[in-house]
């Protein structure tokens, strides 16, 4: 195969002609005649009982068309979203799931809440419709603090207290009687901030409804238009699946936010039937910031015990998870099985148990965010370990090789129930710590003490589980889907090569790395391949794409189709070759047999003209798979954050950043480097700038770019990154995924650096030039 | 009212509400698509487009001010100009650049910021890695994490002054 286009190549990205000239197709640039405009009713409390709604004058508005409010979707019998993970408690009892109706009948529960929707020909007419609808509210004291939400009076009419579930993990007994007898304790409160994940692209959805065939099509910003097209149909009941298409055209990014099932793309697609219309929706940014799933938002006490020599024996955890108003789509998931289950990191920690308080409060859900549970686990474990080594006078570096998982060790069983396959954290270590030049820190930081700045160096080896499996084990954990991923390889008769993907790109440049991976496998040109993704007209089923499962999961699935599409293309070969199938070798995009030697195009073009052909095989060459893996794949990294604090106005500059990460085998590295330079810019603003606020009424004081602070290209340094490599061993292209490393690993390591500049443990995210000046001045 | 601006080298007169935003003109009406939305506070530069060669914020401007005027918008960029048939021969070098150095992943910000880079390019300024970062401060990408975005305005600022030597 050509090394210019096959696996390990930087090829260009073939998405990105279309993206430079203009010529995307995202779902707000999609127009379809007759088209009308929506604008969501949004509830203008945390909490509060609705009262009547009177849409008279909005009617009156030239061009208005229709008011929709709860009742309608009620009396409809839309069914509620569906959170998809059913939790147990450590009692044994499922979590205590609120019902979420697409739009709210009796009562609002967070700032935003979507309670009705506006439908007219023209936006302008929308939006002055939607002012005019009189609706009254009356207000009831809400619950906010992550904290306090447990204790307080219960949101929800029907539910006992605001607590979904009291979850565990691990040892408990165990755990409590080595802190017990540590030499040593190290003691933290963290807080992991409330994130607001902020894809450039608003969300969106355009719905027709056609009622001679009673077809709908969805056009939305979806990470998965499968699982969107599952629920719509078996929990909502807007159509059954074959009446129903739902295509998530170009995405302007997701981060996870984009996975979720949401009241705006429901509601819109029941909508175009009552209005026989079609109405397109397009979030403002305003809207996201209120009612996007929000990331984190953790309140955790850790402990970690340590022997005489320094060996972690130990570690708890105690953490309230925020999981807002209702149980988004994957909400209970995130702060329990993606994130208790990550808390041993790198370390042969033998005693871990972590319990974890799912609350509700009036706040708009929060689900997963790029790493979605990960990191906030990383930042327990990197944190307390950071914390340790300064406690005990080591040097943090050392304290975590003394701790480190070894390369014999695997495969290694965490007492908090994974078995990681493969790795080697002390390589990734060694490469960054001489990347970063940690040998020469001290003279760095002695000259910034000469220029009134405190320089920090701070450290994270992470660990991640991607591509969540196997589907069977994850079910009886109370997922309420399958974790495998589907794929097609259809060879056309010309031997072109068309590829259908359940996983869905949306900046990951699939079009680009999984045509690499099947030209290389199927020895067919580059060019040949076209990639087809986030249609569920076209293609057969799918899971979509988060936690970083597209390649490992997905890619595997199209070399299982590409095996397929060999071992039936052997079969013909040999018939054409008139030999048995077992003297036949498919080497580089030809059958071989002896001197004889047939391309795949020309056993594609016998399978769809089958003159020469065996009897007993039907004809075309096209085949599909469903890949369900055996185990997570195991990322892990090294990152080293170096900052400069201005003793004087307490602003944190991040002057280097080096992250070296094992994804196993890369297919393209250009895009693998551009995916961990993303994820770190998404990590330090987690780290230093971004902090979704509410007040204590519930009021979202954090919802424009003018108070909810991005990364910009200047709060940024260009970061060193690179990679070591222990392929993955379950699956066949030895990869692990790359998409949340950056975001997992990043936030320890640069408040670790800031801490070490400060000499305090007691630093929150995000450590803004207030929070630091503070800490300088002693207040 | 009646509008006639240049867009893309093309004259248009429209009749407009005299209340129509720019960026409101550029997709709905002449379905130039291209140029983004991405919030509405003028923060987050996926409208920027250029206005008499100005890069200008386009969900901040009214149509009714680009009365008389010319405005280039992703379309309209590259050669020759304005027939966007997209080939790789006919990028502008900054649109070549972003896609050389992999500066977009989902595309959405990447019209704006190709447009306020020439602008910092064109505007003849020093560049280098500071300021271009401080440049680029009013587009926002949540994707690329800029590393490959600075990469990129440094390599086209070079390959735009090759081209006008």
């Amino acid at each position: 195969m050509s090394t210019e286009t096959g696996i390990g190549a930087a090829v260009k990205r073939r998405e990105d002609l279309r993206f430079i000239t203009g010529r995307g197709n995202y779902t707000d640039d999609l127009n379809v005649p007759g088209q009308t405009c929506g604008v969501f009713l949004r509830s203008p409390y945390a909490r509060a009982k609705i009262g009547a709604i009177d849409a008279t004058d909005a009617l009156q508005v030239e061009g208005a068309l229709a008011v929709f409010t709860g009742r309608d979707t009620a009396t409809d019998g839309l069914g509620d979203l569906p959170c998809g993970w059913l939790v147990k408690s450590k009692d044994g009892s499922d979590m205590a799931a609120a019902p979420h109706p697409p739009l709210a009948v009796s009562q609002v529960n967070y700032v935003g809440e979507p309670y009705g929707l506006v439908v007219a020909e023209s936006l302008a007419a929308a939006r002055e419709a939607a002012e005019l609808v009189a609706a009254d509210f009356e207000e009831l004291t809400p619950v906010v603090a992550t904290a306090e939400a447990a204790e307080a009076s219960p949101i929800h009419e029907g539910l006992k207290d605001n607590l979904a579930y009291d979850w565990e993990l691990g040892d408990e007994a165990a755990t409590d009687s080595a802190l017990a007898t540590a030499a040593h304790v190290t003691r933290l409160d963290l807080t992991n901030n409330r994130l607001i994940p902020n894809a450039m692209e608003p969300r969106a959805a355009l719905a027709t409804f056609d009622p001679a065939s009673g077809n709908y099509e969805l056009r939305t910003t979806s990470q998965n238009p499968h699982l969107e097209r599952l629920v719509l149909s078996a929990f909502v009941r807007i159509a059954p699946e074959h009446k129903l298409r739902v295509v998530a055209p170009d995405v302007g990014g997701g981060f996870g936010s984009k996975i979720f099932v949401y009241a705006e793309e429901t509601v819109v697609t029941w909508a175009a039937a009552k209005v026989g219309r079609p109405i397109k929706w397009t979030a403002e940014r305003s809207e996201a910031f209120l009612a996007d799933a929000h990331g984190r938002d953790h309140v955790t006490h850790a402990e970690l015990g340590l022997d005489g020599a320094g060996r972690f024996t130990a570690l708890k955890a105690r953490t309230t998870a925020n999981l807002g108003a209702y149980l988004s789509t994957f909400g209970s998931a995130v702060p329990t099985y993606l994130y208790g289950t990550l808390l041993a990191g790198q370390y042969k920690t033998p005693n871990i148990h972590v319990q974890t308080h799912g609350v509700y409060t009036n706040t708009a859900p929060v689900d997963a965010y790029r790493g979605a549970g990960r990191p906030e686990a990383t930042f327990v474990v990197e944190r307390i370990v950071e914390a340790a080594a300064r406690e005990t006078g080591r040097d943090p570096v050392e304290l975590r090789r003394l701790n480190m998982i070894e390369p014999d060790d695997f495969p290694y069983e965490t007492p908090v129930a994974l078995v990681y396959d493969t790795g080697n954290y002390q390589a990734s270590l060694d490469k960054a710590l001489h990347l970063a030049d940690y040998a020469g820190f001290k003279q760095r930081r002695a000259a910034s003490e000469t220029r009134g700045k405190r320089r920090g160096i701070g450290f994270s080896c992470y660990i991640e589980a991607c591509g969540l499996a196997p589907s069977q084990l994850a079910i009886q954990l109370g997922a309420g889907v399958g974790l495998y991923e589907s794929g097609e390889v259809r060879v056309n008769p010309t031997g072109s090569v068309t590829v259908f993907t359940g996983s869905h790109s949306h900046g990951q440049g699939h079009e680009t790395t999984f045509a690499q991976v099947v030209s290389d496998k199927l020895g067919v040109p580059f060019d040949d391949v076209e990639v087809v993704h986030g249609d569920t007209g076209r293609v057969e089923f799918g899971l979509g794409t988060y936690g970083s499962r597209s390649l490992a999961v997905g890619g595997s699935a199209l070399i299982s189709a590409s095996e397929k599409i060999i071992a039936k293309g052997t079969r013909i070969a040999a018939h054409m070759m008139q030999t048995e199938p077992t003297n036949v070798a498919f080497e580089e995009g030809a059958f071989i047999s002896g001197n004889q030697r047939l391309t795949l195009q020309e056993v594609a073009f016998a399978s769809y003209v089958p003159a020469d052909y065996p009897p007993d095989l039907e004809p075309g060459l096209s085949e599909k798979a469903f890949y369900d893996p055996e185990n997570f794949t195991y990322p892990a990294g090294a990152h080293i954050a170096e900052v400069e604090v201005d003793e004087a106005t307490g602003v944190v500059q991040l002057v280097n950043f080096v992250a070296v990460d094992d994804f196993g085998h890369i297919i393209n590295p250009m895009i693998v480097d551009g995916q961990v330079h993303g994820g770190l810019a998404q990590g330090a603003g987690q780290a230093l700038l971004e902090h979704g606020i509410y007040d204590a009424n519930g009021q979202l004081t954090t919802g424009s770019y003018m108070d909810y602070c991005m990364p910009r290209a200047d709060d940024v340094p260009d970061f060193v990154v690179d990679t070591t490599v222990t392929p993955c061993t379950h699956n066949p292209l030895g990869v692990k995924g790359c998409g949340e490393a950056g975001a997992i690993g990043s936030p320890a390591a640069i408040i670790n650096a800031v801490t070490d500049a400060l000499g305090t443990e007691d630093i929150a995210m995000p450590a803004t030039p207030e929070q630091v000046w503070r800490k300088l001045s002693g207040l | 009212m009646n509008l006639t601006l240049t867009v893309n080298g093309a004259e248009h007169s429209l009749d407009v509400p005299a209340n129509t935003l720019l960026v409101e003109l550029l997709r709905t009406r002449l379905r130039l698509t291209g140029t983004h939305v991405g919030c509405d506070t003028s923060q987050c530069g996926a409208c920027t487009v250029h206005l008499d060669g100005c890069a200008v914020k386009a969900c901040t401007v009214l149509a009714a001010q680009a009365q008389g005027r010319s405005v280039t918008t992703i379309e309209g960029i590259g050669r020759p100009n304005g027939t966007r048939n997209g080939s790789p021969d006919d990028l502008h070098p900054m649109q070549a650049a972003f896609r050389d150095c992999h500066a977009l992943q989902c595309g959405f910000c990447t019209p704006g910021m190709i447009l306020r880079a020439m602008e910092l390019v064109e505007s003849g300024g020093t560049l280098d890695n500071r300021t271009v970062r401080e440049g680029l401060e009013g587009n926002i990408c949540r994707c690329a994490g800029y590393h490959n975005i600075v990469k990129a305005v440094l390599a086209a600022g070079d390959a735009m002054q090759e081209q006008s030597r």
